[in-house]
């Protein structure tokens, strides 16, 4: 099957009082793609257009080869007919039934078009149970359940339904900084092993940071960009590589452990970064990490008698000001890139202008996933 | 025995009276109300103003206008007669459709109120998991609403035990046919039997509290988790 056959393919136009939502979009069939932007920029009704709880008009919806809305061909596929999984912000389960009951809902309620246990196993029912931990929670109200078990119930009740794309709305913007860390690393897991593609609404950087693999830029209706994670995210013409939490992604290959130090080494294009708390991941293992902006720093010699571990070779692409006396630099380590806040006036002294190569300290590095 | 034979039949009367009038108005009501909690429609506040005028009329005014139209020169007694039912005043069924529109509010507004809510979420997610239109209606509408069935059943039951001014218009005062509870106790005094109109009067304060009191514990059960 080609790719868009596979993929997502959508075409919107929702008509508001306020706002026009406007968009087109080709998502890949697989990852978590992110749709991000600032509240009101219409990603939610993106969301609930795609699953006809909301009706574009015009509007073309395919997924996976599967045509649910084709308004040049009088095709509307009512949302119980399309074979998604939606998640919204606020958990949203059945307070009359427990959580194995909610989950049940879903399973009688498979449609035709969904996939079948075998050919996508990390859908299994067993499995996303398992993975979000409500192993001991089946027979629970929702009422007595926290918000953070909440939502991990409303996540495998909507992968109960075996869909061929799971929605989620912001689910972890009704939840307070605590419940956040908590459901993150299930959100991580689901990443790692879901074979369906993941569309999920924020307008958190670090969450988007921390999961996306792709990403839609939606402002005022319409697509502002589109493509990897990685891409976007670094870009200095896009508000993203913006304020504290402006970060890159970087991609390697675990190298080996330093057991003793509680240290591993990550080889990636642009050289070799040094990680606590991997040590248990297998050598060899692709690992993906989160360098913050605020955590580089830039030299023109490479420094010795530093505390920091992590110095790499890196060119200037870009620079742009970020607030009063903070500039964001734009860098390419071999291929990776990363991002620099420094102040203005190291930008004149260093004499930072793209093209300039120097050198780039990194004082933390986040792993991912 | 405080109550004698009439008594008694008034009360068997006046609790299949109540108890048909319940059963008939929660079937009734649900879709009334269904329809009142979700649409859009202009005509949403004139038929709420239509379904709450029980609240505000005189019970004779209801029962008058019953009596008028289901006469036998009335449109509703000329199909009845029709249809061969005859007429309904001073009939059994001719009570229970007045008690139907008397408790009509009793039944509807309960059912309107907790099926609005429910909200729309709920059943955005049931229809995200795979549940058509109907299917949300019986597996996650009336379930989250069954409050408000209690309460319907419970006060439309108990409006129409106490109803008196609608019964004495349109169905006179025959024992056993239409003579209920409130009529009797009107009898018992207009022949200055006290005694016996206590014992009535004083079981229907005592059914009021019950009813009440009951009504209250639901809610409260209901608040718990």
């Amino acid at each position: 099957m080609n790719e868009e056959s596979e993929g997502i393919n959508a075409r919107l136009v929702v008509q508001r009082r306020t706002f026009t939502l406007d968009v087109d979009l080709q998502l890949p069939g697989s990852g978590f793609i992110a749709l991000f932007g600032p509240s009101g920029c219409g990603k939610t009704t993106c969301l609930r257009a795609l699953a006809g709880l909301e009706r574009a008009n015009p509007g073309l919806v395919r997924v996976a080869g599967t045509t649910w809305q084709d308004d040049t061909a009088g095709i509307w596929l009512p949302t119980h007919q399309r074979a998604l999984g939606y998640v919204f912000q606020e958990a949203s389960l059945f307070a009359h039934l427990s959580v194995g009951g909610n989950i049940a809902y879903a399973q009688r309620r498979v449609r035709p078009g969904a996939r079948s246990a075998a050919a996508a196993p990390a859908v299994a029912l067993e499995r996303a149970v398992n993975l979000l931990g409500l192993t001991g929670l089946m027979d629970r109200r929702p009422a007595t359940l926290s918000g953070g078990e909440r939502q991990r119930v409303a996540i495998a009740r909507a992968l109960a339904a075996q869909p061929r794309v799971l929605l989620m709305d912001e689910p972890l913007a009704a939840l307070d900084a605590g419940r956040k860390a908590e459901l993150l690393p299930y959100l991580e897991a689901l990443q790692r092993t879901l074979a369906i593609p993941v569309l999920y609404v924020s307008h958190a950087l670090d969450e988007v940071a921390r999961l996306a693999t792709y990403m839609v830029l939606l402002d005022a209706g319409r697509v502002r960009a589109s493509g990897s994670a990685e891409d976007l995210i670094a870009r200095l013409d896009l508000p993203l590589a913006q304020g504290d939490a402006a970060a890159t992604i970087v991609e390697g290959t675990l190298l080996r452990h330093d057991g003793a130090e509680h240290l591993s080494t990550l080889a990636f294009s642009g050289g070799e970064l040094h990680v606590t708390s991997a040590t248990s991941r297998p050598v060899g293992q692709r690992l993906r990490v989160r360098i913050l902006a605020r955590d580089v720093s830039l030299t023109l010699a490479r420094q010795s008698g530093t505390s920091i571990l992590n110095i790499v070779p890196a060119t200037v692409t870009g620079l742009r000001e970020d607030s009063p006396g903070q500039w964001m630099v734009a860098l390419d380590a071999g291929g990776a890139r990363l991002l620099a806040r420094i102040t203005q006036r190291s930008v004149h002294v260093l004499g930072i202008t793209p093209g300039r190569t120097l050198f780039a300290q990194v004082k933390g590095v986040a792993l991912l996933e | 025995m405080p109550f004698n034979e009439t008594d008694l039949r008034a009360i068997g009367l006046t609790l299949r009276l109540a108890g048909t009038t319940m059963a008939l108005l929660l079937v009734l009501c649900t879709p009334l109300a269904w329809w009142l909690a979700r649409t859009r429609s202009r005509w949403r506040g004139p038929l709420s103003a239509v379904v709450a005028l029980p609240l505000v009329l005189p019970p004779t005014v209801i029962g008058f206008y019953l009596l008028v139209a289901l006469g036998p020169n009335g449109p509703l007694g000329q199909l009845t007669t029709a249809l061969g039912l005859g007429t309904l005043p001073f009939t059994f069924w001719g009570l229970v459709l007045g008690s139907l529109i008397y408790s009509l509010p009793f039944a509807v507004q309960p059912l309107q109120g907790a099926f609005e809510a429910i909200g729309e979420r709920p059943l955005e997610a049931a229809a995200t998991l795979g549940a058509g239109p109907l299917d949300r209606f019986f597996t996650v509408a009336l379930p989250l609403a069954r409050g408000g069935f209690v309460t319907a059943a419970i006060l439309s039951f108990a409006h129409t035990v106490g109803e008196f001014g609608v019964v004495l218009m349109l169905g006179g005062n025959i024992p056993g046919v239409t003579r209920v509870i409130s009529v009797q106790i009107y009898d018992h005094v207009e022949a200055l039997e006290y005694t016996q109109a206590h014992w009535l009067a004083g079981g229907m304060v005592v059914f009021s509290f019950i009813v009440l009191l009951g009504l209250n514990l639901t809610r409260r059960a209901r608040l718990l988790p």
